[in-house]
């Protein structure tokens, strides 16, 4: 993250803004943020709505956000670095969300990710660089009973070992 | 909505019944598992059979034994399926009629389902969640309504004393206790916070009571406003929790439409709203103050208590925090008598406990146990022992904040005292189970992995003393560390546990304690002989005896 989100010229805004203007989803963004009356507590809901918009909260994002809320660009960031869900880069075309949780731990997650890592060739939380897969862990998704859990693109997927993922996978890097 | 409307609804609603109920289990667990199609089938072949009006095919939630899913019970025939596909739904129904199912079965009077006693969980996998007539048929709001219209606010209080209800978010403050502070404290605005940010791993019944029986979590919290004089209320959740966030929505949508939820409930001067607040996945939001900075829109850090939230909590005005099975044993306290809540459980702990039983053992699931039953029924019993011929070596309980009970010790009965006195804690019910492949000191470097990650930073002991205590552990799992490396490890976390700002400090040292105690000598196994000695005075140190094997 640069420089320039923690104390924004006039000129860094402008350009934030110019680029919000020619974009829907800033729209979008602003209606939401219209429901909740613009109030400082609505911030988290806001950074929600965006990330489900845009995919991550890149920096233009940020600064309409505190722009519009009114609140100073310090605040907008540190809320949205300090949470885990939300991100600051994009990500892949795919996500596969290997849950970390004890009960998935336990029963073999920990080979499940290093077999995903040792295939793709990245560590968990970066992404392929040809774009195609970005590689999660998650802190436990609450499907402990059908443990270990991957969450393939949103679909939870029940029991899995290193080879049902690395099957999964192949699929999205073959395409 | 007066009381008679209520009646009504509930009579249509079970005049409507039908001979055969096929339920089939919606909940998250089921559904990564294709549940949903399974319904989509059961229906269809329902239709095709020309049977519509003696079989209802209900949507329910968790029906509890979550490693067997899909789950589908069939009433009154008492069969429950098991590993339910989309294919042999029709084959179900057939057997309703005298055929024969191609689908497995198991016994639904099996230790696992009989040892449980339901009071939180009594409407999970009977009613159908996203559906307010459901939880009415079931007496739904009628406490809210007999509260509101028969009792004062101070009569509440009193009730929930007298129940001996303790919060189940873990710490065991009795719950009668902190209504009262919340109901005598001054303020005009006062507030209703449920805690359903679940993060400790391996604990899933908040996601369960959420998505099983919302209707259960707005009726008590609506019961907690008016005994403490609130008219707003939030629901904090986790947003790792899509569907119980859709279930919340709908279900108070539909308390909206009826009137059970907003201005003048049931005829009576009383208002309370109920809004969702999204967590964002940091684990030190459910500490209560953390919790309300978040709720604020602010970083999630927690503030030292004093003052306590029940004098100044969100926004300054006072607080009533609870988590969500909390919540959920408030409508049956006051539907059955706070005498009948008090005579269930043991002498300091009343009532029963929900727990997730996960980990290396036969039947994971939900269960619900009256306080005190041993460990060992929970998990010999119902959970039916280690798979595969294993040995159960540990039960862990609490998450990353409480500690590893060893085998020997499984004839402890569970309660808040008795877990605390094992250096492990109740918790808010996640139970996981240890065989003896695993390895101890490996446990404790995950939950002090996780616990170092998820510090807010805030406090120096928590931020610096995680990192501190993950990489001396990362030592001793590596074989590179000497017993001077263990003694700098006990003295930290006692150092962290006691200097810590908020809960997730104070506890972080717990499992590495706790296997400490009981499994000093794998981590003494693991240890390399200290070419400086003991003391690092030049002197040889002697092999640890365990090294040598």
């Amino acid at each position: 993250m640069n420089a320039t989100i923690v104390k924004p010229g006039k000129k860094r805004l402008q350009a934030a803004l110019d680029h919000a203007s020619g974009d829907k989803r800033f729209k979008i963004l602003e209606v939401h943020m219209k429901r909740h009356q613009f109030r400082h507590d609505s911030l988290i809901e806001v950074l929600h709505k965006a990330q489900e918009l845009f995919g991550y909260l890149e920096d233009d994002l940020l600064l309409f956000v505190s722009y519009k809320l009114k609140l100073p660009p310090s605040r907008v960031y540190g809320v949205a670095t300090f949470y885990h869900f939300f991100t600051l880069k994009p990500k892949g075309e795919h996500t596969c969300v290997v849950c970390l949780g004890t009960a998935c731990y336990v029963k073999g997650a920990d080979k499940v990710i290093a077999a995903v890592q040792e295939n793709l060739k990245i560590k968990s939380g970066e992404t392929t660089a040809d774009n195609k897969v970005s590689l999660l862990s998650a802190r436990c998704i609450g499907a402990c009973g059908i443990a270990p859990a991957v969450v393939y693109d949103g679909t939870v997927t029940p029991r899995q070992t290193p080879e049902s993922a690395l099957e999964h996978i192949k699929k999205w890097v073959a395409k | 909505m007066i009381l008679n409307d209520l009646v009504q609804i509930k009579e249509k609603e079970l005049a409507a019944r039908k001979k055969i109920t096929l339920r089939c289990c919606m909940a998250a667990g089921c559904m990564s598992s294709d549940s949903k199609g399974v319904k989509e089938q059961l229906e269809k072949a329902v239709t095709e059979a020309g049977l519509q009006d003696e079989v209802e095919v209900r949507g329910v939630g968790c029906m509890k034994l979550c490693c067997e899913g899909p789950l589908v019970q069939a009433d009154p025939q008492n069969s429950l399926y098991i590993k339910v596909t989309a294919e042999n739904a029709p084959s179900i129904v057939a057997a309703l009629k005298g055929g024969k199912a191609n689908a497995a079965q198991t016994n639904p009077d099996a230790a696992f389902f009989k040892k449980q006693l339901s009071i939180v969980l009594a409407n999970s996998g009977v009613v159908d969640p996203e559906r307010i007539e459901s939880y009415l048929a079931a007496d739904g709001y009628q406490a809210l309504h007999e509260v509101l219209h028969e009792t004062t606010p101070k009569d509440v209080v009193v009730a929930m004393v007298k129940s001996g209800l303790r919060g189940r978010g873990g710490a065991g403050f009795p719950t009668g206790l902190k209504w009262g502070t919340v109901a005598k404290s001054p303020g005009a605005k006062k507030y209703v916070i449920c805690n359903a940010d679940e993060g400790d791993p391996g604990a899933f019944m908040d996601r369960s009571v959420l998505e099983s029986d919302p209707h259960a979590v707005l009726e008590g919290m609506a019961i907690a406003a008016y005994a403490v004089g609130a008219d707003q209320g939030f629901i904090y959740v986790r947003a790792e929790y899509p569907l119980a966030i859709s279930r919340l929505q709908i279900a108070i949508k539909q308390a909206k439409q009826m009137g059970l939820l907003g201005a003048g409930i049931f005829e009576s001067p009383f208002n309370f709203n109920i809004d969702l607040r999204i967590g964002a996945g940091a684990f030190v939001c459910g500490e209560e103050t953390a919790l309300m900075a978040s709720v604020e829109g602010k970083r999630g850090t927690p503030r030292p208590r004093p003052p306590f939230p029940a004098e100044s909590g969100l926004h300054g005005c006072p607080t009533l925090i609870n988590n969500v099975e909390t919540f959920a044993n408030v409508p049956p306290i006051y539907r059955n008598g706070a005498e009948w809540f008090a005579g269930i459980g043991t002498e300091k702990s009343k009532g029963t406990k929900v727990f997730a039983l996960a980990g290396k053992i036969k039947n994971t699931g939900l269960i619900e146990v009256p306080m005190g039953t041993p460990l060992r029924v929970i998990v010999e019993e119902m959970g039916g022992g280690a798979p595969d011929g294993g040995k159960i070596k540990a039960v862990q309980t609490g998450g990353p904040s409480g500690g590893c009970i060893p085998s020997q010790h499984l004839d402890t009965p569970v309660d808040y005292e008795s877990l605390g006195k094992l250096g492990s804690i109740m918790g808010s019910g996640g139970m996981i189970v240890m065989d003896d492949s695993t390895n101890m000191v490996e446990i404790a470097r995950f939950f002090m992995e996780f616990c170092m990650d998820e510090s807010c930073g805030k406090c120096i002991p928590c931020r610096a003393g995680t990192v501190q205590m993950h990489h001396l552990l990362d030592k001793i799992a590596n074989r590179k560390a000497t017993a001077r490396d263990l003694a700098k490890l006990e003295e930290l976390c006692d150092m962290v546990k006691n200097t810590s700002l908020c809960g997730l400090g104070q506890t972080a040292p717990n499992p590495t304690l706790s296997t400490l105690r009981f499994f000093r000598n794998e981590y003494e196994a693991l240890l390399q002989p200290d070419q400086f000695g003991p003391r690092g005075n030049g002197e040889a140190a002697k092999q640890p005896a365990a090294a040598k094997q």
